[in-house]
């Protein structure tokens, strides 16, 4: 699997979208991106990157592809 | 009534995380305008959120006499027809992006009678205003955001006593900046609202939550002095690393909406202790307002695990199963609270805002607990969690707490009833040892236990166990 799909089934588990509404996702845009979703989002990436986030960085995680970007300073490339 | 907003008019009462601010003599104004406009006592839905409007229309309500019904602002509009056939409210106060949606749902008749801070007051279809009790200030829903059509009535001298009694024992002045972290429909949310405006300090509003980062900023730019939380919000702060973060302002954490783990407990009032914070654990309900206990901070290491002592005009005493008051320590029976804040009592129409009031100061409150021998209370469980197995009483609680200490790492819920209790449990657990350890350690019968695996356990917004969706569960489909 690609980071990307990776990426994406991390939010299609989370927050039970379909993976193309995803690229203009932002937080808090759909019920299930509340603060309780965010966490077990942040929780999901974390496992699937073997990775551990910065809070400055889950705090700043505003939206899908947003995201993206705060990832490759963990070297997660997509 | 008690807030005088139009005493010291030029003080702030609130400011947004846009920089916007409103004064006390801004929501005297709003006050009088609606006044010129809809003179009288009215029903009104107020749809909350943390915004300045929310606010200003909440308050300027109150000051008038206008009843309002509390609601989110996210409601969904099926469901608030429903309520408003229920209640026939006069009038609705929502943000402007709801008045158009509201119109199309023939909920409000256009166009608005009055338009300020970003809300809009506008008139329903019902008339006239329905009758109300004189003492009647406010309805509150005790379950937040489902569209309950329960709500608890609260009158004037509720709202005045809870909000004098919380400003006492927080010590809460004028230069007191709380930020808001809670839903102000949400009984603990508005008890903060209501203890500044009494101590005429200034709250800070936003609907950014903790995982954002501008509620950090805001909080930070504004020097924010204190902040409320639930049990879920705590676990959320610790997971963010919240007791690194720089915040020189804060000085006082509050937490209640349920009870918070012991080790989580020690570790908020251990950082408190160790930055020169007050870490203030309560306990409350929407039907006493909002707060009936709270523990000392200078406490919380020693009482860890405590709610404290009754707050100041309130007492606590405990009841056996014979309605006898137990005087002993250490002895369990269900909480009762006697207080000038124990609400009315409940609505489920409009039908019921005539009533005054059924309570008479006294609030059996369905929670069991115990009390120390230096007069500290211990909340062991809710009342209806207790069931009977083979005649020997049970905690499904307690039972839920020692499964977890087990087996580590998982997540379980007990619902039971009749000589069965049915413990759900996050797959990976082998049945047969979860069974085995429970009847082990509550030494009843197996065969009284259900072990059922599943993928998660249903939880509210709050982090609440849905034990009600575990019944239906049970039902079958």
């Amino acid at each position: 699997m690609t980071n990307t799909e990776k990426y994406t089934k991390a939010f299609v588990e989370a927050f039970d979208v379909p993976p193309d509404t995803l690229p203009t996702l932002v937080y808090q845009a759909i019920s299930s991106w509340d603060s309780v979703g965010h966490m077990g989002l942040m929780a999901v990436l974390e496992e699937t990157f073997g990775i551990t986030m910065e809070i400055d960085d889950v705090i700043d995680f505003s939206s899908f592809e947003k995201g993206k970007t705060l990832l490759t300073k963990y070297g997660v490339e997509f | 009534m008690a807030w005088s907003f139009d005493s010291h008019p030029d003080r702030v009462a609130a400011i947004d995380d846009t920089g916007a601010a409103i004064t006390r003599g801004q929501i005297a104004g709003l006050a009088a305008q609606i006044r010129d406009v809809v003179p009288g006592r009215h029903l009104a839905f107020c749809l909350c959120s943390n915004t300045l409007g929310s606010l200003a229309g909440y308050a300027a309500f109150v000051e008038n006499r206008i009843v309002p019904l509390m609601l989110s602002a996210g409601l969904d509009h099926a469901l608030l027809g429903r309520l408003a056939e229920l209640y026939r409210p006069t009038l609705l106060w929502a943000p402007h992006a709801l008045v158009v949606p509201l119109v199309e749902a023939a909920l409000v008749v256009e166009p608005p009678i009055l338009s300020e801070h970003g809300y809009a007051l506008m008139r329903t279809r019902y008339e006239p205003a329905v009758p109300m009790h004189d003492d009647l200030a406010v309805l509150l829903s005790t379950s937040g955001s489902t569209g309950s059509p329960h709500f608890v009535r609260c009158s004037y001298a509720n709202l005045a006593a809870n909000a004098a009694s919380i400003v006492e024992y927080l010590e809460i002045g004028a230069d007191e900046r709380p930020i808001t972290t809670l839903p102000m429909e949400y009984s603990y949310g508005l008890s903060i609202l209501n203890a500044h405006f009494a101590a005429g300090a200034t709250v800070l509003v936003t609907s950014k939550s903790l995982v954002e980062k501008e509620f950090w900023s805001f909080f930070q730019r504004e020097r924010a002095t204190s902040f409320g939380g639930v049990p879920y919000t705590y676990g959320m702060l610790k997971r963010l690393r919240f007791f690194t973060m720089d915040l020189p302002s804060l000085k006082t954490m509050t937490q209640a909406g349920g009870k918070l783990s012991e080790a989580l407990h020690r570790e908020l009032a251990e950082y408190a202790h160790a930055t020169g914070r007050r870490f203030f654990v309560m306990y409350g309900q929407t039907e006493a307002t909002a707060r009936m206990s709270y523990l000392p901070p200078q406490r919380s290491l020693d009482k860890c695990g405590s709610i404290g002592i009754a707050i100041p005009g309130g007492e606590l005493s405990l009841r056996d199963a014979d309605g006898g008051t137990i005087t002993q320590p250490e002895i369990t029976g269900e909480l009762v609270y006697v207080g000038p804040n124990v609400s009315l009592g409940y609505a489920h129409s409009s039908d019921d805002l005539a009533k005054g009031d059924e309570n008479s100061h006294v609030l059996v409150t369905g929670d069991m607990a115990r009390r120390d021998a230096d007069g500290y209370h211990y909340i062991v469980g809710r009342k209806k969690r207790f069931i009977k197995i083979f005649g020997n009483r049970v905690n499904l609680d307690e039972m839920e707490q020692l499964i977890l200490s087990a087996f580590p790492g998982t997540d379980c819920a007990c619902i039971g009833r009749d000589d069965k209790v049915t413990i759900f449990i996050v797959d990976g657990n082998p049945a047969s040892d979860v069974r085995r350890f429970i009847a082990g350690k509550t030494a009843l019968h197996p065969t009284a236990f259900v072990v059922t695996a599943v993928l998660a356990i249903p939880k509210s917004g709050a982090g609440k166990t849905l034990y009600a969706e575990l019944e239906t569960s049970l039902a079958g489909p």
